[in-house]
């Protein structure tokens, strides 16, 4: 084994996470989440993240130790997420990996969420193809990205204008009264489902929309057509099929988002797609983001499910490639940028 | 022995180096907003002055509010950190004790309060009463008030802390010890311990519930 060994601290959401790497391989992985607390709420709850997060850090880290067999003097470098999330949860990550390059005198690097996303499949299938185009969907994101170096160089080719997809998930389980997050669960009841039953719409495809946002996305227009499809039924006194409307819903979702990554690869000439993010987990997702790759010659990367969602590997694996670079660490008083733009891989 | 003090439960972080005989080095800083970023900084150049290095540390103290919890957060999150990394004991210490500790040291002798910012036109507010060695907490764990719904003998006593400066109307004549200085919260802890008293555990004093608001929520439409 080679390469510097990196500690990875995650807490910009509801994840508490922490990682060990080495080069481009992933030692130990361990994840605490508040998700269930937040289940009732439907959504995050910033104070309550923030609550869990401190209680979890210690635990989280020792298990970490335990789980590798390393101790933390042995790292080489500290990567700690230090935007974008929520400001307060961010913090409590962000104050640990100070404490902890402080009091072991070793380098640290904060570093951008978005980036480091895009940068767990490197745990799975090595260094990404440079230049690649990556698409980053989350529950607080989605993003198409041109990365011409994970290091350095990362430009944003369109975004959501409103919800992000995961966000478009979890509001329309809420609408058919399935549990949060809402992700799984669509796709456990569209697998019943008929994705052609209902054609709902594709955000900013139309023709006009195409010239401003061409490699932009809009969901919430989807989310209010589903609640309006599922009222007219209930006004009817017909029952809701909500199945087809998952599967529906789902199909929306994922052709949008594989159509305007496979057209972003082409627009570049670029051949290579990355993909990352907690909708990673959908099946529906990687099989047509695979379909459509192959027939238009584009070789796609996609990282197992564990490494999708919010974890500390990713973070280690970003600081990896810093460190791997000869990357000038982040000042020891580097801010928890809650808005930290994507372009801004590594915090000063 | 060597303890390091900090706090960050007021607008102040607040930063202090105890070698068990007297205080080798500290600083203060009045930075509401950005505690995450200073804090770490803060305790580098406190130590670089004091000439000590991370390893000597063999305690740590860290006040543990009740204050704002997004900034509270920060110095607790540091202090358990650095528990971890040095295997040292961290031990937690009520903010307000560590004021009232400054208010004892300098001179007083009758009964006071403290009540600091707990924002939402509320107090966080402890009595307490002065000894020949020590100061002690004579109303239990703090409360969170109105200041005008506390009772008027309490408000009647000398008041540190920043309460009496936001709430003239509702407070007596205010104490000048306004935020945390580390300083000392590293002699209350040292004397606490000292006496075989316990100190708290490394765990914020919320005192509140949090507000259980998600960013964004979307109602059923489905009939029941
Ligand atoms: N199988 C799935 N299909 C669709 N969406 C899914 C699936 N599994 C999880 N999700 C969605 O992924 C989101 C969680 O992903 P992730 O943990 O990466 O996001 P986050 O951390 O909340 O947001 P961000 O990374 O943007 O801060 C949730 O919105 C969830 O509904
Ligand atoms: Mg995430």
């Amino acid at each position: 084994m080679s390469g510097p060994l990196i500690l990875g601290v995650e807490s910009s959401c509801d994840e508490t996470g922490v990682a060990f790497v080495r080069g481009n391989e992933l030692l130990g992985d361990v994840v605490a989440s508040s998700v269930d607390e937040h289940a009732r709420f439907g959504g995050v709850v910033p104070e309550v993240a923030s609550r869990a997060h401190l209680e979890a850090l210690v635990p989280t880290i020792r298990r970490a130790c335990e789980e590798t067999g390393h101790k933390l003097a042995d790292v080489d470098a500290i990567a700690v997420t230090s935007g974008p999330g929520l400001a307060g949860a961010l913090m409590v990550g962000v104050s640990a990996a100070k404490a902890l390059s402080w009091a072991l005198d070793k380098p640290l690097y904060g570093v951008n969420h978005l980036a480091a996303h895009v940068c767990a499949d490197v745990l799975d299938h090595g260094p990404l193809p440079e230049p690649t185009v990556a698409l980053l969907v989350s529950g607080g994101h989605t993003n198409l990205l041109l990365v011409r170096d994970i290091a350095s160089d990362v430009v944003e080719l369109g975004s959501t204008i409103d919800d992000a997809a995961g966000e478009a998930f979890d509001k329309v389980a809420r609408v058919l009264e399935l549990p949060y997050p809402g992700g799984p669960h669509i796709e456990r009841a569209a697998a019943d489902g008929d994705p052609q039953a209902i054609r709902f719409p594709r955000g900013l495809t139309a023709r006009k929309d195409l010239e401003k946002h061409r490699f932009d996305y809009s969901f919430s227009g989807l989310k209010t057509a589903v609640v309006r499809w599922v009222q007219e039924r209930q006004v009817a006194g017909e029952p809701v099929p909500v199945a087809d409307v998952a599967a529906s819903f789902n199909e929306a979702v994922v052709d949008v988002l594989t159509a305007k990554a496979i057209d972003a690869c082409r627009t570049h000439g670029i051949n290579d797609l990355q993909i990352g993010g907690g909708v990673t987990a959908n099946s529906r997702l990687r099989a047509l983001a695979e379909e459509r790759c192959a027939a238009a010659g584009i070789s796609l990367r996609v990282p197992r499910v564990r490494l999708c969602t919010d974890n500390g590997a990713m973070v280690a694996a970003l600081g990896s490639q810093l460190v791997q670079r000869g990357l000038p660490p982040s000042s020891l008083d580097l801010p928890a940028d809650s808005s930290m733009p994507v372009s801004e891989v590594k915090a000063s | 022995m060597l303890l390091l003090a900090i706090d960050t439960a007021t607008s102040a972080v607040t930063v202090a180096v105890h070698d068990g005989d007297r205080v080798l080095g500290e600083h203060t800083e009045v930075e509401a907003r950005r505690h995450a970023e200073i804090l770490t900084p803060t305790i580098e150049r406190v130590m670089d002055q004091a000439g000590r290095r991370p390893a000597d540390f063999t305690a740590i103290a860290v006040g543990v509010g009740p204050g704002p919890f997004t900034g509270l957060r920060v110095g607790v999150a540091t202090a358990v950190t650095l528990g971890l990394a040095l295997d040292v004991p961290a031990y937690g210490v009520c903010s307000l004790d560590a004021i009232a500790q400054s208010v004892r040291e300098s001179g007083m002798t009758q009964d006071f309060l403290v009540a600091t910012d707990a924002r939402r036109k509320e107090v966080y507010w402890a009595r307490y009463r002065s000894h020949a060695d020590r100061v002690e907490r004579v109303s239990g764990l703090p409360g969170v008030d109105r200041p005008a719904e506390l009772p008027e003998d309490l408000r009647a006593l000398p008041v540190a802390g920043r309460g009496p400066l936001l709430y003239p109307d509702s407070f007596g004549q205010p104490l000048e010890q306004g935020d945390v200085d580390a300083g000392s919260l590293a002699r209350f802890a040292l004397g606490e311990l000292a006496a075989g008293r316990e100190l708290l555990p490394v765990q914020p004093l919320y005192l509140r519930q949090p507000d259980a608001q998600p960013a964004s929520a979307q109602k059923s439409v489905l009939a029941r």
